[in-house]
């Protein structure tokens, strides 16, 4: 297999066995990116300079064998919303699009002071608000697996990065579903971690209550080898929780004996495809061989978790972006009679088309005589939905589901109705609303060869049982070998 | 309760975006089909049901009123649009 299709791991080793450099593994992934991101697009920025002068630095330290983790090394890409310093972080955004951070975030430090090298700034929906990386203020990203196709979003730079080998993985951020939709849609694994596992310093925010950032890559081993070094309390982040980080890859020992798996009956509906529910049932068989137990569960209000995030998430959205008002950083509107017009000006010229949407929604529904009717009521029943997952989680230990209704769909198929495009996220939603942590990882492909995604939900923190509910399941597979032709 | 464009340019104005004529007549008609899909939020009884804000509860971050390094001025000042005496400038808002 060419290098720029291995893993960390795989990669790490051949790094320790300096059977190769760091500097000759990281210009092999910016020729991959040469290669072929003319066709796929996943960057927005790409940062050769920055990446070989972090792989010669990355060589002393392999070479003195001191002070190395598993990614001391290893090129990896990342979401254009994480703040890096000296770097343009557009958000994918023309409000941002001359924005140069004066520091890293917390996630980008820790990856750094681990020794990754990063390649570049991935694609994304403007400011994550999207569920295909169209988007993007800036151009289209195309899915390795059928370029006709999206990658999902708004992680879907990252996603598309990953599965086509330009480079061994990525980080993204979930609000709704925007690491595991496009994971599941380009083949590769994506974790949401629990609410306030990572900190979300330095990581722009969309909506503050449900954003968290996490790993995509191209197994398992790698996923709890990113999240060892992503996660953790950082006193920059007040909603970030303050317990010790078990090493997450202890966690993958194959064994799923006694495990018990729910299968909420509310999730295999109407809308569902017909390969999709063939392939996901496919996995809880394969579960079941391997000695899990199948429990039926109900999660009644999961019929309301879009309207709740659509409410929650466009209300805190409107506030976030209140800061982008030409004054501080970004760009300013020219020509504008006074302050006010100065505002109005700048931010319509900034903002897309979605994220105007969003502030509008958002601007709405809290708005005098409208609070109560919708973020209230959304904020209660948010609460039902948390319930849910307590009542489930106390009869089964990781709930199953898809992750997303149908394959990666066509390029410009749901761009008209942006009802229909939120429809896509029904699976991923409520576990941002419920906080708990939430995997996608491959479990078989349609008939056209497009990946399909298995979701498997864990108890809050218990990212362990799911990371070793995901590695017994693609240990049995084998789905996670398959790469996309290009 | 269908949404009328004088309820989205009262919101535009909140929002303080200066929508097009264009603008203004989707997202009537966008926002109205998105809020008539909330609705079935009114068919849940949350009657004594606490609204959830944060699924973790989030504590005050204080810490020891020690001096820290921060941003110097150049560099806080390094994105701002237009600047003048160490200042970010923006036009006169006192007639």
């Amino acid at each position: 297999m060419e290098l720029y299709n291995l893993t960390i791991h795989q990669l790490n080793e051949k790094l320790v066995k300096r059977e190769i450099t760091s500097s000759e593994l990281t210009e092999i992934f910016l020729k991959r990116i040469e290669g072929v991101d003319g066709k796929i697009k996943a960057y927005l920025t790409i940062t050769p300079e920055d990446a070989l002068m972090q792989a010669r630095d990355a060589d002393k330290r392999l070479v003195s064998a001191r002070d190395i983790t598993l990614l001391t090394g290893i090129p990896i890409s990342v979401k254009d919303i994480f703040c890096t310093k000296g770097i343009r972080t557009t958000c994918a955004s023309k409000i941002l699009n001359n924005f140069i951070p004066p520091y890293d975030a917390a996630v980008i430090k820790k990856l750094k002071d681990a020794g990754a090298i990063i390649l570049g700034k991935n694609n994304m929906d403007e400011f994550a608000m999207g569920s295909s990386t169209e988007n993007s203020a800036f151009f289209v990203t195309r899915n390795p697996w059928d370029t006709e196709r999206v990658p999902g979003g708004s992680s879907g730079g990252s996603a598309a990065s990953v599965a086509a080998g330009e480079c061994a993985a990525s980080i993204g951020t979930d609000t709704g579903g925007s690491i595991r939709q496009p994971a599941s849609c380009c083949g590769i694994v994506g974790l949401k971690p629990t609410y306030g596992r990572v900190s979300r310093y330095g990581m722009i925010a969309f909506a503050s209550s449900l954003d968290q950032a996490g790993p995509m890559t191209k197994d398992v081993m790698d996923c709890a080898i990113m999240l060892n070094i992503m996660a953790g309390y950082d006193p920059m982040d007040s909603t970030s929780i303050d317990t010790p980080v078990p090493d997450y890859t202890k966690a993958l020992t194959g064994n799923i004996k006694g495990l018990r798996i729910g299968i909420p009956k509310e999730y295999f509906v109407e809308g569902l495809d017909d390969n999709v529910e063939k392939a996901v049932m496919g996995a809880v068989e394969v579960l079941k061989k391997q000695g899990a137990s199948i429990v039926d569960i109900s999660l009644p209000h999961t019929d309301y978790a879009i309207a709740v995030y659509y409410l929650v998430a466009t209300a805190e959205a409107s506030s976030n972006l209140a800061r982008y008002d030409g004054v501080k950083y970004g760009c300013r509107a020219k020509d504008s009679k006074n302050l006010m017009d100065m505002y109005c000006k700048t931010r319509d010229e900034g903002f897309g088309a979605e994220v105007k949407r969003r502030i509008m929604l958002g601007t709405y529904s809290l708005s005098a005589g409208y609070y109560d009717a919708y973020y209230k009521k959304a904020s209660q029943v948010r609460t039902l939905i948390k319930r849910d997952f307590e009542e489930a989680f106390k009869i089964c230990d990781v709930i199953v589901t898809p992750t997303s209704p149908t394959p990666a769909f066509k390029i410009g198929e749901k761009t008209a109705d942006p009802l229909t495009m939120y429809l896509s996220d029904i699976f991923t939603i409520s576990c941002n609303l419920a906080g708990i942590p939430g995997i996608s990882i491959p479990c078989g492909f349609t008939n056209d060869n497009l990946p399909i995604g298995l979701q498997i939900l864990g108890r809050p923190l218990d990212e362990e049982t799911v990371l070793r509910t995901a590695y017994a399941y693609e240990q049995a597979a084998d789905w996670h070998k398959k790469r996309a032709r290009l | 309760m269908a949404i009328t464009k004088k309820d989205v340019e009262h919101a535009a104005m909140l929002a303080r975006l200066e929508l097009s004529e264009d603008e203004k007549v989707t997202y009537t008609s966008q926002l109205d089909s998105i809020l008539k899909y909330v609705e079935n939020l009114r068919s849940v009884s949350t009657d004594g049901i606490e609204p959830t804000a944060h699924v973790v509860p989030v504590k005050i971050s204080l810490r020891e009123d020690n001096v820290k390094e921060s941003l110097v001025q150049d560099e806080a000042l390094a994105n701002a649009p237009e600047k003048a005496n160490g200042c970010f400038k923006v036009s006169r808002i006192i007639e």
